[in-house]
């Protein structure tokens, strides 16, 4: 095969399990296989706890606990076959979406939620878990993904990156400008394109005039696969095949899982202004979880008392995720001043030192500047 | 009235005999000594591998250091930093060239978003050592975008650095600090200085980078400057000699930080100042510095700060920029204006 002879996707997305439940006719997913039961198993597993999370911070947001949430709900399976598929090493580069992707690579949900309660950009340390900070402007976070696998590529590693776009994020320059990189690079980068059918109100027919989004990865050399987003074995396979793929040097996949956002884009949204009830209804009947959850419990690998421990974990996982939001946030005003540069700054200690007067002055609580000269600027990170 | 010699400390001290080196010479040997030094350093970016970039500045680094380490990327400024964002977060020191002024504003959104964030935005836990080398300014009869000046953009930004040399051996060791920082530096080059020449001493950094630098001293005027205006305000000091007015030259080498303590000592001995730049005057570089100055100095000075820039106008084309561009004579008539 040539470097440029790379497969066009095809009309009909790759499917291992139809929306029933059952096993997809074979021709459906030309050279890929069904994951074993145990991958199966756990992709079940991280779903249904990634939706009670879901469920639960969406709760939380109405409450008034957090700032905002854009919601997952009904993309599990593609947020979770993601996260699954990626080995220790691999990094990935989410946007604010894909929060669950971020749950099931096992970044503790207060740290997740701190970026929408409003403390601080980004609760974790992207180094710990292997994840960029969730990028708000769309696209950018796919070129950071190639120059990331480039220089691991330059450094002869394996590692490999994965980022996650929604339909809409396709449109801008910077993922043309990352799926031509990656291809003319040949870094190990796997884009996994999300289309959820809109980006906030507009369609994805006002989005795109391509056939599929994953038709665009021709134009850039690259293979590209449209796989029903809704199938977690069959976004499992991809992913996993694109990712040992990259690992093994042969560059870039572009993915396109059409899927369904089953929520409102985020909590001040409403969708009733731009999508009929009967979409979201027929969306419903193709639920990634429910699909899953048949064809393991009609081939005897989930059994109901597997069924209640999952759910006893996941009640556990909401409970934990609602006491995290009681957890007093970290705030530490003058904090503002800590990470702007590694080389100190006068003018940044000089305002440092008028916030520091101010809050010694006023009688709120956090007006004790303990520890107030040993800002780490200058640390080395 | 003295003029100072460019470096700080003397030749001698250093054993070494400096090498003659133009502005853009001096460039592609920093950058040359830095691959050479540290092999996380890397360079990319639009003409910069085989041909050695528009204007040089990489000539010979492809054939010496290899495609891995100098290459041509492809043309889009936004996958260049946005690319040299992610190498930088996997270890690297990503040294990157936007090739005219104007053509940096594709990676508006990356450098403002980004990179100047990342550090912020993960509480200390990812820094990006990334330089991003931006040819600017104009004179050299460039056609429209090629002769912008984008400092005001760059140093509104928290979390830059931004430096600009006007003189071969802070062409040379600016960039080696720049390339050398933890920090993202916006290394913006004036490019109608790109030829002049000077010895250079490439044993010993004669400033750091986050100092401005007292290039002629004067006892009546502070004059301000940076790039491509340094000479001007050197023309402008030597012509006002004539007319027995002393003007003390600044260079401030970094616009972001900026070097109060080394202006305000200027401004307090000739309590009057004025800032030259090229960038249109409204909300220009030149404003903050005026504000700043006043706001620390007001009671030393004897007339309000002046500015000598650009007019509000779009960058004009070829053949009229000579109307526009700050002269020796714009400045000494805007010196008149005070009532001494
Ligand atoms: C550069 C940029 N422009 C506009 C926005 C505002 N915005 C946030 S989300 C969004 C829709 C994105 O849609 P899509 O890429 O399909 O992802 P989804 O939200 O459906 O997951 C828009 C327009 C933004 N975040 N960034």
């Amino acid at each position: 095969m040539s470097d440029h002879d790379v497969a066009r996707p095809g009309a009909e997305p790759i499917r291992l399990i139809d929306e029933r439940g059952d096993a997809a006719p074979l021709q459906r997913a030309p050279g890929f296989a069904m994951p074993d039961a145990g991958i199966l198993l756990d992709l079940y597993r991280r779903m249904v706890l990634a939706r009670r999370f879901d469920v639960q911070v969406s709760a939380l947001t109405r409450q008034g606990r957090l700032a905002t949430y854009p919601s997952a709900l009904g993309q599990e399976a593609c947020e979770i076959a993601a996260a699954a598929a990626l080995a220790d090493g691999d990094w990935l580069f989410p946007t604010y979406r894909d929060s669950i992707a971020l749950l099931a690579r096992g970044v503790r949900p207060v740290e997740i939620l701190s970026f929408f309660r409003g403390d601080w950009h980004s609760g974790f340390d992207p180094a710990s878990y292997c994840i960029a900070p969730q990028t708000t402007p769309l696209a950018t976070q796919a070129l950071h993904a190639v120059g990331f696998a480039m220089a691991a590529k330059l450094r002869g590693e394996t590692t490999a990156t994965l980022t996650f776009l929604g339909d809409g994020a396709t449109s801008e320059g910077d993922a043309h400008e990352a799926f031509n990189f990656a291809g003319v690079w040949q870094t190990p980068t796997v884009f996994v394109v999300q289309n959820n059918g809109y980006a906030i109100s507009v369609p994805f027919a006002r989005q795109s005039r391509a056939r599929t989004l994953a038709d665009k990865a021709i134009g850039y050399g690259m293979p590209g696969h449209f796989v029903d987003g809704n199938d977690v074995a069959a976004m499992y396979a991809v992913i996993a095949d694109a990712l040992e793929r990259a690992r093994a040097g042969g560059g870039p996949t572009m993915i396109e899982g059409l899927t369904y956002r089953m929520e409102a884009h985020t909590n001040s949204d409403d969708p009733s202004r731009y999508r009929a009830d009967e979409e979201v209804e027929r969306w419903r009947a193709a639920d990634p979880i429910a699909r899953l959850e048949a064809y393991l419990v009609t081939d005897g690998i989930l059994t109901p008392e597997l069924q209640g421990e999952i759910g006893h974990e996941a009640e556990r996982l909401a409970a934990s995720t609602r006491d995290a939001m009681n957890e007093a946030p970290h705030l530490d005003p003058l904090e503002l001043f800590d990470h702007v540069y590694a080389t100190p700054r006068a003018a940044l200690a000089e305002q440092r030192g008028f916030l520091a007067d101010e809050l010694a002055a006023s009688h709120a609580p956090q007006a004790s500047t303990a520890g107030a000269s040993t800002a780490d600027e200058g640390r080395t990170a | 009235m003295t003029i100072i010699h460019h470096t700080d400390a003397p030749a001698e001290a250093t054993g070494e005999a400096p090498t003659t080196l133009t502005l853009a010479g001096a460039l592609g040997r920093a950058i040359g000594d830095a691959l050479a030094e540290d092999p996380s350093v890397v360079v990319f970016g639009e003409d910069v591998g085989p041909l050695g970039g528009v204007f040089r500045v990489t000539d010979g680094l492809n054939a010496r250091f290899g495609d891995e380490r100098v290459w041509d990327s492809p043309l889009a400024e936004a996958g260049i930093v946005g690319t040299a964002i992610g190498m930088a977060m996997n270890g690297m020191r990503p040294v990157v060239e936007l090739q005219f002024d104007a053509f940096s504003y594709p990676a508006f959104e990356q450098i403002t978003s980004h990179l100047a964030k990342m550090r912020n935005r993960t509480r200390g836990a990812v820094q990006l050592p990334i330089v991003i080398r931006i040819p600017y300014a104009g004179g050299i009869g460039g056609v429209e975008h090629h002769s912008d000046s984008s400092e005001a953009y760059w140093t509104h930004t928290p979390g830059l650095t931004v430096v600009t040399p006007s003189n071969p051996i802070d062409a040379y060791w600016m960039l080696r600090q720049a390339i050398a920082s933890d920090d993202p530096v916006i290394f913006l080059e004036p490019k109608s200085r790109y030829w002049t020449k000077d010895a250079v001493p490439l044993d010993h950094a004669p400033a750091p980078l986050d100092r401005a630098r007292v290039i002629r001293t004067g006892t009546d005027v502070t004059l301000m400057a940076y790039g491509p205006t340094v000479k001007t305000a050197l023309d402008a000091a030597a012509l006002a000699e004539l007319e027995d007015l002393s003007i003390e030259v600044i260079d401030l080498r970094t616009l972001s930080p900026f070097d109060d303590a080394t202006v305000n000592a200027s401004v307090r001995k000739t309590s009057r100042a004025a800032i030259i730049h090229e960038a249109a005057q409204f909300g220009g570089y030149g404003a903050e510095v005026a504000a700043r100055v006043t706001e620390r100095n007001f009671f030393h000075l004897a007339a309000p700060l002046l500015r000598i820039a650009g007019f509000d106008v779009p960058y004009p084309s070829p053949k009229l920029e000579e109307f526009y561009l700050p002269t020796a004579e714009r400045v000494l008539n805007a010196l008149d204006t005070w009532e001494w």
